[in-house]
């Protein structure tokens, strides 16, 4: 029984990592400040906008609601560990050519949402797809394009090749 | 310069130039930064709306050594936020005028610590009686701006209105309002200042005008121009709610910096962002319209008043502009706008995408419709018949000389929506069903650019460079927030200078290496500065032939040799140009008379929407743009701006309610102001016609704004349509339209069973 | 973001009679966290007074669904992904399987649980009207044992309820005897997803040739706490639905009905609505479209 620090381990993004941390710590400041993984943000702190969007054991959650303690054992992903051998996924080269995101800072928890969506259900109606990201709140797009980048990143039509990107995993 | 038709970059959907990063998660926005040695600010803020500040206390379970805390009193320079009238105080010094006001600002090493030491600052006020809306402040009881609380008032006369009222034929009156409105930008506002006796000042933060901060700062830091320095980081969203709030915060936290010697972070949370920075200004608008009687307009005589909240800020050009548009595309021989803007005690409003169109024409395209209604006229018919048309004048007597395409655009929209088949399947649907459905239709335009002089006095400087690298910079002060501004300056200079859209690159906009291109506001940017950096890229390429022997044709490979051999021979490679205006713009401020604006997109939007007479919710099922813009420069991103800008327009309407107690905003949490959701947003159709305008980038307009003005009245015509009842005032909630239809049942069947 | 987590204390016995000791030690000052849906948004705000919290996430005793011929057990820690996720509880319930998808966003279903919704108490709660009219039992324990409540007595007002301070929801009874009952639920929030109940009606009925033999009608937001509609149902039962019964139904909900007005809505609107939700179930009884 602590509140202060106490180790909390981890895999984050297929690296196994241990933190000090107080448990209530929240498991988004845990993956910013004491990872210095800054792509997962804050919109709300609570739990409304989705930007917060982390997988962990494979749901999706808001981390801004997952308190560190919780976090202990668990295998959680990023938007930093979406792109995998050189180049972004497809969902990500989904919304770059499908112009998913604009000032992007939705972007990271909606890709996550996105991710799960179509890991969980490859082949999405627009009604699963809307159901999919209602907990990701974008306030530039109206959703459209993004609903597009989705059912393209489904399909896989008319996705160009993925483009490669330097220093990603 | 050109407005060919052929162009390989320009109209391309070229992937946004900061995207990847975007998608990676690698873009950095202000609070993914840090700086060494950085302390964090927080915000002592007022409880009530209006008094005289009697006492500070400082509680002692706190212990304020390790606190540094700036007051008023530690201001260097002028104690005021520069914007058009410097009355807003950058801290409280004395006095408050509205709750959330600033007065004391803290900071700590340890970000933890500044909530319980926000929460012990104690201060006691003598209240005063504070004035909440436009009627409160019309009566003057209480004068709590200047001499007679009005920040700004004008009058627009053309023709001569109260001449015709007594032969016209019909005379059709009608109050319509609007609520305020938040901006909801995810990303929270934020500054991180840092200073030094050698460089002064430097801001990094979330904001679209960094010479607007640097206005600021100056003056109250009272230092030279460079030796304050402001850094946009990337922005996460902004809509007008980061064009003047920024240099309050900026200057909080520079403030901070000064005072304990360490870099200082401040980023609000939702709640206090929520509660304590600008929004749209709420409105009331008055129309009185004459018509002939073959339904032509004779005059419009309209009324109008804002609330602008405690502080000037940018009331008076938000009254401008809804004075502008407030008699929308219609061409009408008498017209008169009085329009006033009220100080209250409620938080200032500000700039939000629209900026006083989306006010007025919610008046102007409600009223149109009961107007129609009052003749025995179709809404779209009552439309055409009064159009303008090019060789027309605008209500400050512009002619019209560009082409005009209202009527093609109510064509394709109508088409498109199905409008007159739907209204009818409805019409025999609705009498059975719990469900009742509407179509509603509105038309107007959206200036593009400052408005008359504006452009002149900003005198905008913008250009590229060619760096040593081989890398193309574009140097401009605009801001990208998402809505695109990196793309489409890339492509305009990768266009100009024949070369690839991957050369190009934006330089950073920081107000140490940039010209002031003005602010990132007014859909100007395409338009202007796009067009700036179009004649920067020829000028260029006039500099290479010239003295680096640049052929009349030429690879990549070639101009960028030519770059090279400039530069041995003369020195940098930079091109600046300056603002040019169109020719005939003249426009008379006094009178409200001329080019208002050098150039207008055109738009017609048609909504689709369901009233569930069960729970009394509306919904928009579906929803149609059509819009003249000039000349698309990215099909993507202009749709993606349409698409955006209706997905607000919808939530203005049926949802986003900013909820005052007492002047403190008690819903300011996003659980409790309501955005619509991807469940939400219904199929949005956007439709593009373009009409170059020469002076434009490309023959662009500007569409930013465009269309945030048209959802709210197609909407509410809409629910007219479908229920038979008019609403005249958003939001239109539930909890509104349970009122309303209850009310028109009571009315139409007084006895009932 | 106002909260500070060095001033919280976090137990993580990892067992059931771990926690069951925990509350037992000293009764009333540990506040069990499961999934943190309503306890991280407090925290996050400033507003979290308990300042030991004993965690029950990850306890596999506490999250489960199991089923026999009679009745469903859920575990107090079952998420609302998990019941939407359990395909013969989504078709024997399809009350709760709708009430699931109601929460938040699919990223709250993953983690807010059945208990937390039950214990936070408020009269919005989402899985409240579902299980009222479906005659749920909440299965309380303690170190000094079990006991069961008919969900119908467990909050006693505004966020109180009968758990005594060394209390833990257990799990949530539902018998599957309503499974031929016709069955009505049907939320009206702020908007289509996210959205908190402005208010929200469930119902069961059994009708016999167009008689109303059994019905239960409960409401979220029309009382302190969420709650079975009584005089409603006496209005219906043993009577067929007929204009008079549905307009007297109605009466008898505008009269028990005590909604406030809040941030949210207004008392005026959640009666109306409310009386329309019945109105609209019991349309739906008397064509016989009722699931």
């Amino acid at each position: 029984m602590s509140t202060t620090g106490r180790a909390i381990h981890f895999t984050i993004n297929g690296e196994s990592r241990t933190v000090q941390a107080p448990p209530m710590k929240r498991l988004l400041d845990v993956i910013r400040e004491d990872l210095h993984l800054t792509g997962t943000k804050e919109g709300c702190g609570e739990g409304e906008c989705g930007s917060c969007s982390v997988r962990m054991n494979g749901e999706l959650v808001n981390s801004c609601l997952v308190p560190a303690m919780q976090a202990e054992g668990a295998e959680i992903q990023t938007v930093e560990g979406l792109a995998h051998d050189g180049a972004l996924h497809r969902v990500q080269q989904a919304f770059l050519q499908c112009g998913g995101a604009q000032c992007g800072i939705c972007t990271p928890g909606m890709l996550m949402a996105a991710v799960q969506l179509i890991e969980r259900n490859p082949h999405p109606s627009l009604a699963e797809i809307r159901e999919g990201l209602a907990g990701n709140l974008c306030r530039c797009t109206g959703f459209m394009r993004i609903f597009e980048s989705v059912l393209a990143a489904a399909t896989n039509e008319n996705i160009a090749e993925p483009k490669k990107v330097e220093h990603a995993r | 310069m050109k407005t060919t038709t052929t162009t390989r970059i320009v109209g391309a959907p070229v992937h946004r130039k900061e995207g990847v990063d975007k998608l990676l998660g690698r873009a950095r926005y202000v609070d993914d930064i840090e700086r060494e040695g950085m302390w964090f600010g927080a915000t002592v803020r007022s409880t009530i709306p209006r008094g005289i500040i009697q006492s500070v206390s400082f509680d002692r379970r706190i212990d304020w050594s390790e606190f540094v805390i700036a007051t008023a009193a530690d201001v260097p320079g002028d104690n005021h936020i520069q914007l058009i009238v410097a009355d807003q105080p950058c801290l409280a010094d004395g006095i408050v005028n509205h709750c959330d006001e600033p007065i004391i600002l803290l900071a700590h090493l340890d970000k933890h610590k500044l909530r319980e030491a926000v929460d012990a600052v104690r201060v006691e006020y003598q209240p005063l009686p504070p004035v909440f809306t436009i009627e409160e402040s019309e009566q003057q009881k209480q004068v709590v701006w200047g001499k007679d609380n009005l920040l700004k008032s004008f009058v627009l006369n053309k023709g001569d209105v109260d001449s015709v009222w007594g032969d016209a034929a019909h005379i059709v009156e009608g109050e319509y309002r609007t609520g305020a409105q938040e901006h909801l930008y995810i990303e929270n506002n934020g500054i991180i200042a840092e200073w030094s006796d050698e460089s002064g000042v430097t801001v990094w933060g979330s904001l679209q005008c960094p010479y607007y901060v640097h206005k600021t700062l100056i003056k109250v830091f009272d230092l030279p121009d460079n030796k304050v320095r402001v850094v946009q980081t990337e922005t996460g969203g902004a809509f007008g709610g980061k064009e003047d709030y920024p240099s309050i915060l900026a200057s909080h936290a520079a403030l901070l910096a000064k005072k304990s010697g360490h870099p200082v972070k401040m980023v609000y949370d939702r709640m206090e962002d929520l509660a304590a920075t600008t929004k749209r200004h709420p409105s009331r608008t008055r129309h009185r319209t004459a018509l002939d009687k073959d339904g032509k307009l004779l005059a419009m005589d309209i009324d109008l008043a804002t609330d602008g909240g405690a502080y000037s800020t940018l009331s008076s050009t938000v009254l401008s502009r809804a004075t502008l548009h407030a008699p929308g595309p219609y061409s009408c021989p008498n017209v008169r706008v009085t329009a006033k803007a009220w100080a209250t005690n409620n938080v200032p409003y500000g700039a939000f995408r629209g900026f006083g169109a989306p006010q007025t024409i919610f008046a102007l395209e409600r009223h149109m419709d009961e107007v129609a209604a009052a003749l025995g006229m179709e809404p779209v018919e009552f439309r055409r018949r009064n159009f303008l048309h090019q060789g027309d004048t605008t209500a400050t007597n512009q002619l019209m000389r560009e082409p005009l395409m209202m009527d093609e655009l109510l064509d394709r929209a109508l088409k498109a929506s199905d409008y007159y088949a739907k209204r009818a399947r409805f019409a025999a649907e609705n009498p059975n069903s719990m469900v009742k459905r509407g179509m509603g239709i509105a038309a107007f335009y959206h200036g593009s650019g400052f408005t008359g002089s504006g452009e002149r006095i900003l005198n905008s400087l913008a250009g590229v460079e060619v760096t040593a690298d081989g890398v193309v910079q574009v140097l401009v002060s605009n801001t990208e927030f998402g809505q695109g501004t990196n793309t489409v300056l890339t492509q305009i200079a990768a266009e100009a200078l024949g070369i690839d859209y991957d050369d190009i690159l934006m330089a950073a906009a920081d107000t140490g290496l940039v010209p002031n291109s003005g602010p990132t506001v007014a859909s100007r940017t395409v338009m202007v500065v796009g067009r700036l950096i179009e004649r920067a890229g020829t000028q260029l390429l006039n500099m290479l032939r010239e003295h680096a022997g640049l052929g009349a044709t030429y690879t990549r490979e070639e101009f960028f040799a030519a770059c090279e051999r400039y530069r041995k021979a003369k020195g940098d490679v930079v091109s600046l140009v300056r603002y040019e205006a169109p020719p005939g713009i003249h426009w008379d401020d006094a009178k409200y008379h001329g080019e208002a604006y050098p150039s207008y997109a055109w738009s017609v939007h048609v909504a689709q929407v369901a009233v569930d007479t069960v729970t009394y919710s509306a919904e928009v099922e579906e929803f149609w743009a059509v819009q003249e813009v000039g000349r698309v420069l990215n099909p993507v991103l202009a749709t993606g701006q349409i698409e955006g800008g209706v997905a607000q327009g919808i939530g203005y309407a049926l949802y986003e309610k900013v909820v005052l107690k007492d002047g403190h905003m008690a819903n300011n949490q996003m659980t409790n102001y309501i955005i619509p959701t991807a469940e939400d947003v219904p199929p949005i159709h956007v439709y593009f016609e373009e009409i170059p305008f020469s002076h434009g980038g490309y023959g662009a307009k500007g569409i930013g704004e465009l269309p945030h003005d048209g959802p709210a009245p197609a909407i509410v015509n809409a629910i007219k349509d479908a229920t038979g009842v008019s609403f005249r005032q958003i939001p239109l909630l539930p909890e509104d339209l349970l009122t309303g239809l209850v009310a028109h049942e009571q009315a139409e069947a007084p006895a009932s069973l | 973001m106002r909260g500070d987590a060095a001033a919280h204390e976090m137990a993580t016995p990892g067992s059931l009679a771990g926690v069951l000791d925990v509350l037992a030690s000293a009764p009333g000052e540990w506040t069990p966290i499961a999934g943190g849906t309503e306890l991280m948004v407090a925290f996050s705000a400033g507003r979290l007074s308990a300042r030991k919290l004993v965690n029950l996430w990850g306890i596999p005793d506490l999250r489960f669904i199991e089923t026999t011929p009679d009745s469903f057990a859920i575990g107090a820690c079952t998420t609302f992904l998990d019941l939407r996720a359990h395909a013969e509880l989504a078709k024997a319930l399809p009350l709760i399987a709708k009430a699931s998808s109601w929460i938040g966003s699919v990223a709250n279903q993953s983690r807010a649980t059945v208990g937390g919704n039950l214990v936070n108490g408020s009269p919005a709660a989402d899985s409240s009207p579902a299980l009222l009219v479906y005659d749920a039992e909440i299965e309380l324990i303690s170190k000094k044992g079990h006991r069961r409540v008919a969900y119908s007595e467990f909050h006693t007002g505004y966020k109180s309820n009968v758990m005594t301070a060394d209390e833990l929801i257990y799990a949530i009874h539902v018998p599957r005897r309503f499974e031929r009952h016709r069955q009505y639920l049907r939320k009206v929030g702020t908007r289509r997803a996210m959205a908190i109940s402005k208010v929200a009606l469930g119902g069961t009925a059994m009708l016999n040739n167009g008689v109303v033999d059994e019905i239960r009608i409960a409401a979220a937001s029309l009382a302190p706490f969420p709650a079975r509609l009584y005089e409603a149902e006496r209005a219906l039962a043993g009577k067929k639905i007929s204009r008079d019964t549905i307009k007297a139904a109605r009466a008898a909900l505008l009269s028990e009905a005590k909604p406030i007005d809040d941030i949210r809505s207004t008392a005026e609107y959640r009666k109306q609505v409310g009386a329309n939700l019945l109105e609209e179930f019991l349309i739906e009884l008397s064509r016989g479209e009722a699931a």
